[in-house]
């Protein structure tokens, strides 16, 4: 009895996180007819016409290109610079460490209306609305802190003896990063770049007031702007979100016992 | 051991400048600018110094009023249920059986999933013609079908709905990493003792998950307060402002209306219920994680 009621909840947690969006995704093969049907038709056709439409009238391709070349940008600068911060922060006693950490933390819970405008005009300032490296430079910041975060917590946790070692005989900071962190660090590193990566992939609001060219906007973007008042194209947004989402699902699933280590490293450890 | 080769401001400084530039700048600049009256767009036109004038007229702005307490009410209602789902979760994936690796796997979802595509698929969800929430309700009866994102009682209702689905799972996996650090002995020796399961809950487990609960439950208050995605896809603040939540009204007044100096003013006050909030998170957890910086 007790174990048919444990099962029951378990199955009930499983439905109730997957099937509304696999919903979406199954909309996103059915027919104009086949998604205002009442009562709803539940396995589509299996058509791909939203998809051709939402790569062909929407260019879809377009903003799944920009959001690529946007977060591979921001993971990749932001985890370099995070690693340089967190190995500073792990490894030496400063004075200011532990108020730097708290300001990170601190910055990371601001709403994000709170630095809006004066972002937007900095960046306007410097003529980098609508530009890949003005996006950018604002998640990169954004991201900081919480792989600052996460990466400090990994790299206390790394055995300290070979370091020490290198650096009584002779080597720099840098190289002791470099040679002997960076190599044991590997898979803390990876786990802070997929949160960051997503992080990137998913930001909405920073993108929608920076990015105001359709050509240079990312999928988050393209999907909450889809043009349509009255009648909704849900076919085409259904197969722009499926598409939108599924290198984020192939990473989750692939990688999820580090995304969950990553998440709580910033939160319960310590 | 001291190097003055390297010396350590130098692997700070990256991170540094762009959190300066990026970050702390903006926050002091709109505070600055809630002193002013300007347009964003249009900024040959001038900057005007008016004092609190925009506070004072925020204080006495209905909508802006409404707003506050629309954000207040979302916050009070998704956080706790969040917070509940997630440790029903987290218990239910905290004890070992078949399949829990994919159970585990399928509950993160909502949590990859894109938060703008959670919005437009919940607005599907909630189409007046043929959404299923509809027909769910009301099977064939299409004539009596509601639009739940059009009226002012349910818009945001339906909106928490959506939030609670995406973000629970979050919760989840805090309260997790919790309940996974009790020692298996405690549950041993309630066992001797004859405890029986609600016994155990409630007095080995729910004592001990309790930072963990309280620290999903600040971090979900805290970005609840944020709501925005949501908010811009399912009803743009609408209908009759019932979702109109605050960091929407900002972004309204901001960017959509270019009342920049009124809007840094909406910043602030959100940015100051967020920095309480923030301060009751770090006195009440922060200094158990700084413990162990520093070890050279």
């Amino acid at each position: 009895m007790r174990k048919v009621a444990f099962a029951g909840c378990a199955v009930a947690i499983g439905a109730l996180s997957l099937l509304p969006f696999l919903w979406f995704v199954l909309t996103s093969w059915k027919s104009a007819t086949e998604i205002s049907a009442i009562p709803p038709v539940i396995m589509p056709s299996f058509h791909w016409d939203n998809y051709r439409s939402a790569i062909e009238q929407y260019g879809l391709l377009h903003y799944i290109a920009n959001s690529a070349i946007v977060a591979s940008a921001t993971t990749l600068i932001s985890i370099v610079i995070a690693a340089l911060a967190a190995f500073a922060l792990a490894r030496f006693k400063l004075p200011w460490g532990r108020f730097y950490l708290m300001l990170l933390l601190a910055l990371s819970m601001f709403p994000q209306i709170a630095i809006a405008g004066p972002v937007w005009r900095l960046l306007s300032a410097l003529g980098w609305l609508n530009s890949y490296h003005g996006i950018v430079a604002a998640y990169i910041s954004l991201s900081l802190p919480f792989a600052v975060w996460v990466l400090t917590t990994f790299f206390q946790q790394l055995p300290y003896d070979i370091e020490e070692a290198a650096l009584i005989d002779g080597c720099t900071r840098w190289q002791a990063l470099r040679l002997v962190v960076l190599p044991l660090a590997a898979p803390g590193l990876f786990t802070a770049a997929i949160l960051v990566f997503i992080y990137a992939w998913n930001e909405f609001f920073f993108a929608l007031i920076i990015l105001t060219y359709p050509a240079r906007q990312t999928l988050p973007v393209g999907i909450a702007l889809f043009p349509g008042e009255y009648t909704m194209p849900w076919g085409d947004i259904a197969a722009a979100s499926t598409i939108a989402t599924l290198p984020l699902v192939v990473l989750t699933l692939m990688f999820q016992r580090r995304i969950v280590q990553g998440l709580s490293a910033g939160a319960v450890k310590g | 051991v001291r190097n003055s080769h390297d010396p350590v401001w130098r692997f700070l400084l990256p991170s540094f400048v762009f959190v300066c530039l990026f970050s702390l700048y903006p926050i002091l600049d709109s505070f600055r600018l809630s002193f002013f009256r300007m347009i964003l767009t249009l900024p040959w036109l001038g900057q005007k110094f008016v004092g609190w004038e925009n506070y004072r007229d925020l204080a006495t702005d209905p909508v802006a009023l409404g707003s506050l307490a629309t954000s207040m009410i979302f916050v009070a209602v998704t956080t706790p249920i969040e917070v509940l789902l997630g440790l029903a979760m987290a218990l239910v994936l905290n004890e070992s059986f078949r399949g829990r690796g994919w159970l585990r796997a399928v509950v993160l979802v909502p949590w990859a999933v894109p938060t703008v595509v959670a919005s437009q698929m919940w607005r599907f969800v909630f189409n007046d013609r043929y959404g299923l929430f509809n027909y769910l309700l009301f099977g064939d009866a299409t004539d009596r079908y509601w639009a739940p994102l059009a009226e002012p009682g349910l818009a945001l209702m339906s909106i928490m709905v959506a939030d609670i689905w995406k973000t629970s799972s979050f919760a989840a996996l805090i309260i997790l990493a919790g309940l996974q650090v009790i020692p298996r002995e405690l549950y041993e020796a309630a066992n001797i003792d004859g405890a029986n399961a609600w016994q155990k809950f409630r007095h080995v487990t729910l004592p001990l998950v309790k930072p963990a609960l309280l620290l999903a439950l600040l971090f979900r208050t805290i970005d609840a307060l944020k709501v925005f995605d949501l908010v811009f896809v399912m009803t743009q603040g609408g209908p009759a402002d019932t979702t109109n939540v605050l960091q929407f009204y900002g972004y309204k007044k901001s960017f959509a209306e270019g009342m920049i100096g009124y809007g840094s003013a909406i910043a602030v006050v959100v940015f100051l219920i967020s920095l309480l909030l923030s301060i009751v998170y770090i006195r009440l957890l922060g200094t158990g994680l700084m413990g162990k910086e520093g070890r050279a």
